[in-house]
């Protein structure tokens, strides 16, 4: 039943928030609660899954192979966690004002049915079943999105749309082809069965189609423009939210995928993967160096750093893939931040135009050390978070003897150094543009704009300072998912029928 | 019947890839649906296709007798999704449709740089 609390509590969140009458606090409230309450179901999942290792829920008392299982291993249960402390964030950072005619159209509601889709696509141990939470989380990401109707706006929203459901119908066919060949929808059924299989065409196709489809959605190298057309026109906290999630929801079903049914690590799509990781790396933060504005800066930067998140999957060691998972968690941390530290200035300026930002430290010198704590820990500055991250994911590299990888990666992180770097002397450091106003200058940021921020830096350092204690969860995580056996027996038992066919 | 599906199948994925190349927004919309369709009668005949044979077990009688009734349900709810999703395009295309007055994906406007 625990299993099911972060699907479920946003869901009735989400219905809640419809029948209450529709005065802001009241439904600030309600959703913030609500945020709260899958956060402390997510400690104890975790708690639960450190303690006694895999949970299992068996939806409905079906057996394994035939109905939907709801499986938490430890990458799982991280994953849940991070997710209820970033809704914890975006619905906390509500408090400090949404645009009226968003609130009025569901803007509250709808968080929380991305909420419940992320959630359902981290728990949930069938692979049709994964296909239905990715639309789901899409549906509501796009409604999110397009509640405006600015040109600009409508423009992303139909990119985004548009490439992301042509993802989803690559998943749809390969899970059809799949469903066609092994008989069966469940990951740890398909785990046992199909990898015995041994059709190299087949698998070489069906790992094709799986890449490009969530490759699409993790904004991987050919295939992630849509990200920056899209990410820099919803307000700030729907950008903390899309940004944080969305793209880690990819690599986690890639991961999550690939190592239960495709576990030769000599497959030619690990080499494609390599090298796609680290040309998104690369061309990712080309990118951001080219860029003007705040928040397209961000975006850039998000897709560079998939690149480090895959690429412990495409090494396949043990050490590569735990060092991946750490770099997904602060990843999702840091990049959420930065979208609400976007917030202020949208708050103060109204704009993320970098020509038209800058002297906030002279006005506002705490503010502007807050935001330098997640630009350096993106930059990987020892010893922030980004760094412990970083060294987690390069040492396998030098250890498995890719030194022309390693070096790509430090490359790209001496680019970021300089990206973030750049950032913050353009929106903090440098005087005031002559055109901006005294009064918007000197105007006070509230509270409730920067608590969430301040939350979210809190873990940041937190995630600093224990950051020996959680790389030994990732490694363990790590560990976990290239057991397949345990993951197999945790799900079907000792001793089950294979599925019908 | 296998064969023709394929074929069937190949053509709506082709037609729907192809229009969602095109720069107008209806095209668009129609070659998602194509590519839906495309995917739906994929998973029918990836499973294999059988002929006037139920999907309800009745006890006693060997299992060759009846279909696989999960490509059905899979088709059932990939259908649902994509009417949703099909429906939320359309709506889309209608905003952007009044207050551009074109449904060319470059007369939107210039991204912000």
């Amino acid at each position: 039943m625990l299993l099911a609390l972060p699907i479920l509590l946003p869901l009735l969140t989400a219905i809640v928030l419809h029948l209450l009458p529709q005065r802001s606090r009241l439904l600030r409230l309600v959703a913030f609660a609500g945020s709260l309450l899958v956060l402390g179901t997510a400690a104890s999942i975790f708690a639960r899954v450190q303690q006694t290792g895999i949970l299992v829920l068996q939806v409905g008392s079906w057996p394994a192979p035939f109905g939907i299982t709801l499986v938490a291993d430890l990458f799982s249960a991280l994953m849940i966690a991070m997710v209820s402390v970033i809704g914890v964030a975006v619905t906390g950072s509500s408090f400090a004002g949404v645009d009226p005619r968003r609130e009025a159209l569901g803007y509250h509601s709808l968080i929380q049915v991305v909420l419940m889709g992320v959630a359902g696509a981290f728990l949930t141990g069938d692979i049709f079943n994964l296909y239905v939470w990715f639309e789901v989380l899409l549906i509501g990401s796009f409604v999110l999105m397009s509640l405006h109707r600015t040109r600009a706006q409508l423009r992303a929203a139909f990119t985004y749309v548009g490439l992301n459901l042509l993802a989803s119908a690559f998943l749809l066919t390969a899970i059809g082809l799949l469903y066609g060949q092994a008989g069966t929808l469940n990951l740890a059924d398909l785990a046992r069965a199909w990898p015995e299989r041994r059709t190299p065409g087949l698998d070489a196709a069906l790992s094709m189609l799986f890449l490009t489809a969530f490759g699409i959605k993790a904004g991987l190298f050919p295939l992630f423009f849509w990200l920056p057309a899209s990410y820099h026109t919803p307000p700030a906290a729907v950008g903390a939210l899309l940004a944080g999630l969305l793209t880690k929801v990819g690599v986690y079903a890639m991961i999550r995928v690939f190592t239960l049914l495709f576990p030769d690590p000599g497959a030619s799509v690990y080499r494609v993967l390599l090298v796609l990781s680290a040309i998104t790396m690369v061309l990712g933060l080309i990118g951001a160096l080219a860029q003007r504005d705040f928040r397209r800066v961000l975006s850039f930067n998000l897709v560079g750093h998939i690149g480090f998140t895959t690429i412990g999957l495409a090494l396949w060691s043990p050490a590569a893939l735990g060092g991946s998972i750490l770099y997904v968690l602060h990843h999702m941390l840091v990049i959420s931040t930065l979208f609400l530290v976007s917030g202020l200035f949208l708050r103060q300026r109204r704009t993320t135009d970098l020509n038209a930002l800058g002297g906030l430290y002279r006005s506002q010198p705490a503010v502007a050390c807050l935001a330098l704590i997640p630009l350096f820990s993106l930059a990987g500055v020892p010893p922030l978070s980004g760094f412990v991250a970083k060294v987690g994911v390069i040492t396998p590299m030098l250890g498995g003897g890719q030194y022309l990888l390693a070096a790509v990666a430090l490359c790209v992180s001496l680019l970021t150094v300089l990206s973030m770097a750049r950032l913050w002397e353009e929106a903090f450091w440098k005087p005031a543009p002559v055109a901006s106003s005294a009064s918007a200058l000197h105007s006070r940021l509230a509270l409730p704009i920067l608590a969430p921020i301040v939350f979210l830096v809190g873990l940041t350092l937190a995630l600093t300072v224990f950051a020996g204690p959680v790389s030994t969860v990732t490694m363990r995580a790590a560990g976990q998912l290239l057991d397949r056996n345990t993951y197999i027996r945790a799900i079907l038992g000792e001793e089950v029928p294979r599925a019908a066919r | 019947m296998e064969l023709l599906l394929a074929v069937v199948a190949g053509v709506l994925y082709a037609a729907g890839l192809y229009l969602m190349l095109r720069r107008r927004l209806a095209q668009l919309i129609i070659g998602l649906s194509l590519l839906s369709n495309g995917s739906n009668i994929l998973i029918l005949s990836a499973a294999g296709v059988t002929r006037a044979k139920p999907p309800l077990i009745t006890e006693g009688l060997p299992l060759e007798q009846f279909a696989d009734p999960v490509p059905q349900s899979l088709i059932l709810t990939a259908i649902v999704i994509g009417f949703g999703v099909l429906a939320f395009a359309l709506v889309l295309a209608h905003r952007v449709h009044q207050s551009t007055g074109s449904d060319d994906i470059d007369t939107i406007g210039p991204d912000r740089a």
